[in-house]
């Protein structure tokens, strides 16, 4: 009863319910548990994934082609970084780089001309944000191994 | 983050490598007599954002750009061919061809250059495909071309081939400008869920690789443009829908108020830049 269901795993962080502090650095995690720093080097890699190298140069990702150079390099982010200002980073970037070209990767609401994927069609039905919970962890747990 | 055309010089990063990259002080001559203004000083209602204003092909590898050199080895050129015939073949109800009217193809050099720009009798801002099929349906009983589509998108090339080299000339003011300034607030609107507009790409981020591509300017003096990708000639707003696809966003359909006036508004920002439809890009 009550009592079980507060004994189970922490409950995910909704996107809407993600707090920032006034740093723009989101402390809790939104999972619970630590991340896997090996799965958020796919996440980070992958072009379906959050495809941060399209963008970002990450010289620990070299075996990865083509990375990008819109944003900066981002060996050493575990050391410019804490855990709770990657995270805050990757839920929305805007809060603390205003009017970024960094998308928002853990948002659901506020979009202009929502489309469905990449299919240029209009969004139906609910909004997945562009990573979920666990793989937003994973990739703040590699951030943190860029030292 | 490098910006701007700075970052051209400095490309070959051990990621980008195998991205080729174009030289920057190439100069596009085009059949060994039609030089291109490929970067000149920006218009001045870009004063605020930009200094300079820089062609598509800048940004493009050796090979690509020598395919531009030349029209033998543009395949481009295998449409205006094709459009040629169909200016001279006499179509609809009233049974005439556009060079019944037009006279020669030549007499057209210059036209190009100044669209999308307002027409006094349908009382705004029009396209150059929109006043193709103005002269189809209503001058010659024919029926009118799809937007972006063979027919149309071929004749757009012809017309601009024979602009080859003249200054784009886009007015924005007069009765046109509000359909300019609609453009330019569509220009900067973010969309979809990455939340990008044009200029994110295409003004903060030109010179820069984003994953294997490079980014230009995105201009569209080179349009219609022959693409290595889909091996065929490419309209505007086609191009455009791909671009807003690309940030996850719902498109404007090409021939859309949208897009005639985003279309107005991305020329003028070429204005200084040479006609070079139909180009070769990848
Ligand atoms: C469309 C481009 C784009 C994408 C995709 C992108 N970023 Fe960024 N990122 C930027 C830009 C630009 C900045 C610089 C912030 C600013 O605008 O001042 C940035 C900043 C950052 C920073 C802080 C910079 C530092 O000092 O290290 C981190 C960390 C970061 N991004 C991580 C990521 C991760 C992880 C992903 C993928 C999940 C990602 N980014 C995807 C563009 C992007
Ligand atoms: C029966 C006559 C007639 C035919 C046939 C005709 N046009 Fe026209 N066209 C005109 C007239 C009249 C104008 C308006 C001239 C002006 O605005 O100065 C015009 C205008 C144009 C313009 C705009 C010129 C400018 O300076 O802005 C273009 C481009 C054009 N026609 C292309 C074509 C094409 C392509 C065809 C065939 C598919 C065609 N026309 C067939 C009569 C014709
Ligand atoms: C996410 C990045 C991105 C955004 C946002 C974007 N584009 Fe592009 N665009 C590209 C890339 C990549 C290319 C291919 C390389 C190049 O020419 O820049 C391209 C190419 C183009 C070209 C072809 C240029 C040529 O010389 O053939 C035009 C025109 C263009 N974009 C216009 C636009 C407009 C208008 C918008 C906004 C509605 C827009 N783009 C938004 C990434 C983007």
């Amino acid at each position: 009863t009550g009592m079980a269901s507060g004994i189970a795993a922490a409950e995910t962080v909704a996107p809407s319910a993600v707090v920032f502090n006034e740093d723009g650095a989101v402390e809790q995690s939104l999972t619970g548990a630590p991340g896997d720093a090996t799965e958020g080097a796919k996440v980070a890699s992958t072009k379906s994934m959050g495809n941060c190298v399209a963008c970002h140069e990450i010289t620990d990702l070299a075996d990865v082609p083509f990375h990008g150079e819109v944003g900066p390099l981002l060996d050493g982010a575990g050391d410019r970084w804490s855990e709770a200002e990657l995270r805050g980073i990757l839920v929305n970037a805007k809060v603390l780089f205003e009017g970024t070209v960094m998308p928002a990767f853990y948002k659901t609401e506020g979009f202009n001309r929502l489309g469905k994927a990449y299919t240029g069609k209009a969004h139906e039905g609910e909004v997945q944000p562009l990573l979920d919970a666990q793989q937003i962890e994973d990739v703040v747990a590699y951030l943190m191994t860029l030292k | 983050m490098k910006n701007g055309i700075a970052a051209l010089l400095a490309v070959s990063t051990a990621f980008g490598a195998s991205v080729a990259t174009a030289d920057e002080s190439a100069e596009l001559i085009v059949n060994g007599e039609i030089e291109m203004v490929t970067r000149t000083a920006a218009p001045a209602h870009m004063s605020d954002s930009m200094d300079e204003v820089i062609s598509g092909w800048v940004f493009r590898s050796d090979q690509t750009q020598e395919m531009q050199q030349d029209d033998f080895d543009n395949p481009g050129m295998i449409w205006v061919e094709s459009a040629m015939e169909t200016w001279e073949t006499a179509e609809g109800t009233e049974n005439k061809s556009c060079a019944d009217c037009h006279g020669d193809i030549e007499e057209m050099a210059g036209v190009k250059a100044t669209y999308p720009k307002w027409n006094e009798g349908a009382e705004k801002v029009v396209t150059l495909q929109m006043q193709v099929n103005d002269c189809r349906e209503n001058r010659m009983g024919a029926e009118a071309w799809g937007y972006d589509k063979g027919p149309a998108i071929d004749m757009e090339a012809l017309l601009s081939s024979v602009s080859r080299g003249m200054p784009v000339n886009v007015a924005i003011d007069g009765p046109g400008q509000s359909t300019w300034e609609m453009g330019k607030e569509l220009y900067y609107s973010r969309t979809g869920q990455l939340d990008l507009s044009c200029a994110s790409c295409h003004e903060e981020n030109y010179g820069n690789m984003i994953r294997a591509d490079h980014l230009s300017q995105g201009q569209i003096n080179g349009f219609p443009t022959y693409r290595l990708k889909n091996a065929k000639l490419n309209g505007v707003h086609s191009r455009f829908k791909g671009c807003v696809r690309d940030t996850r966003a719902e498109t404007f359909s090409p021939g859309s108020d949208e897009f005639i006036a985003l279309e107005m508004y991305v020329a003028s920002r070429g204005n200084g830049l040479s006609v070079e439809g139909p180009s070769v890009r990848n």
